[in-house]
């Protein structure tokens, strides 16, 4: 059983939503860097990158981050998970960072996310916009900018889909049977 | 495609796509070592033992970063500080370290073999950092890494492996790993450092360095294995370098854009001169910057699976 959580049009809004939001909070896109986290945080976070340009007309800085490698269960895993390219070209001291993810669950990628850009440098401040919030969180982390919330049912499935990548925009519920 | 491989013994026996897989990994990893904080928490809890009954600079310095850069702790015994001068077997000292729950064990042995041996009796994972005159698969993993990163690809290149072929464990790695590719093979050196069975590899032969090295997009150059007996395959060092030493007046021949390679250490005015180790064709340096990464991504690649 699948039934349609966002449709095309409601993603859209959303993100067009957000982005007004990010520029509203950071007072404009000084400082202001976009990491999108691999997969689908990268073409939301271009995409947030896309409106701002033609908000301000100008180019956030955008970078890649693959978490792999600070996941919490990585000794866990029956064989070894591929490990994607970071790719973050500019300095992360003193800037405002948003990460973008699609899905936000139990808050350990975020968590993993985080440490990883900590070590990259000192950020002034590091906030969360995702397109969906199912909660359920094992950390104490909350998203800054959340597309929509919607509680989600541990047998819930959320699976987001983006033309880049599926073809498609939407965001999908099915029941794991 | 995942990696499944409890050990790392040879390159051998490694498909394209496990070889591929190595090095997109290694990509990733590789930057780690270019940030100000070169740490990540990857294999934190893991300990791996770096066994080496061979001397080495490069090769344990090298996996020894590359665990530390992962986390991993580390712990290093040569021959010269180890139980095998009082006569303990290979197999017992195997066991005896496993008893102290390691997760790797990186092995250099003189005897060809003796990783496949230990990675028999053990659980841990054991990586072979080269073994006799048998194989260094890290070492030609590192050497496609760099030609990978200076060409492009790999398909499509002539590279010439010039020196002591007979005794080199980096030539028989890196020919059984580029022939997995779409390469043409050259090796040269004299008829006595020739092994006879290069022709079933699938690798040409030259005998003359001139000719070896034209229209090559890599050469390769070897030391002399004087600790395999190499020098008595030869009438004298002196007469050896004046044939196959690689000098300027050589590179004119090759592509415009050849890359020259060398495992080290270099044995300068031998086999390669000042002039093209430090010349701007060498990629000698970005070989052992490489290597870092490369052994990063072996580490983390055999730490996957059951705990």
């Amino acid at each position: 059983m699948e039934r349609v959580l966002l449709d095309e049009k409601a993603m859209e809004r959303i993100i067009t939503r957000i982005t007004h939001e990010i520029l509203e909070k950071s007072q404009g896109s000084k400082d202001l860097s976009l990491i999108g986290i691999r997969t689908r945080g990268i073409f939301l976070a271009r995409r947030i990158r896309e409106k701002i340009r033609e908000i301000e007309g100008r180019d956030m800085p955008l970078g890649i981050l693959d978490i792999t490698m600070y996941r919490d269960d990585i000794a866990k895993q029956k064989a070894a998970l591929a490990v994607k390219k970071t790719d973050i070209p500019f300095d992360v001291n003193n800037k405002i960072i948003v990460l973008v993810d699609d899905v936000l669950y139990t808050g350990r990628t975020t968590r993993a996310a985080i440490d990883a850009i900590m070590d990259l440098g000192r950020p002034n401040k590091i906030q969360l916009a995702v397109l969906v919030d199912r909660g359920s969180r094992e950390l104490p982390i909350q998203p800054d900018y959340t597309g929509v919330l919607y509680g989600a049912a541990t047998e819930e499935e959320v699976s987001v889909r983006l033309r880049e990548m599926d073809g498609k925009d939407e965001v999908l519920l099915s029941k794991s049977p | 495609m995942n990696w499944s491989r409890k050990d790392l013994l040879g390159v051998r026996e490694l498909s394209k796509e496990e070889i591929l897989l190595l090095l997109d990994t290694a990509d990733s990893f590789r930057d780690i070592s270019r940030r100000d904080i070169k740490k990540v928490p990857t294999l934190r809890g893991k300990t791996v033992i770096m066994l080496f009954y061979e001397p080495s600079t490069r090769t344990r310095v090298s996996f020894e970063i590359a665990a530390k850069r992962l986390s991993a702790d580390t712990i290093s015994i040569s021959t010269s500080t180890s139980s095998a001068v009082k006569g303990e077997t290979l197999k017992d000292t195997g066991r005896n370290l496993e008893s102290m729950r390691p997760d790797a064990i990186v092995i250099r042995h003189n005897m060809a073999g003796a990783p496949y041996i230990i990675s028999r009796i053990l659980n841990s994972s054991v990586v072979n950092a080269g073994d006799g005159a048998h194989e260094h698969p890290t070492q030609a993993l590192l050497d496609l890494f760099t030609m990978r990163e200076k060409k492009e690809t790999l398909d499509g290149l002539k590279i010439a492996i010039i020196g002591d072929i007979a005794h080199s464990r980096v030539a028989r790695s890196n020919i059984f790993a580029l022939r997995k590719f779409d390469t043409e093979v050259t090796c040269c050196g004299p008829p006595t450092m020739l092994p006879p069975y290069l022709e079933e590899l699938g690798v040409k032969v030259a005998y003359r360095l001139e000719e070896a090295v034209a229209d090559k997009d890599v050469i390769m150059m070897l030391r002399i294995q004087k600790e395999r007996g190499g020098t008595s395959f030869i009438p004298s060092i002196k007469e050896y370098s004046s044939l196959y030493c690689l000098k300027e007046a050589h590179l004119e021949k090759a592509r415009s854009d050849v890359i020259i390679m060398h495992p080290g250490p270099i044995n300068r005015g031998v086999e390669i001169s000042d002039q093209v180790a430090d010349g701007p064709y060498s990629v000698i340096l970005d070989q052992v910057e490489n290597g870092v990464a490369v052994r990063m991504a072996v580490l983390y690649l055999l730490s996957g699976g059951e705990t």
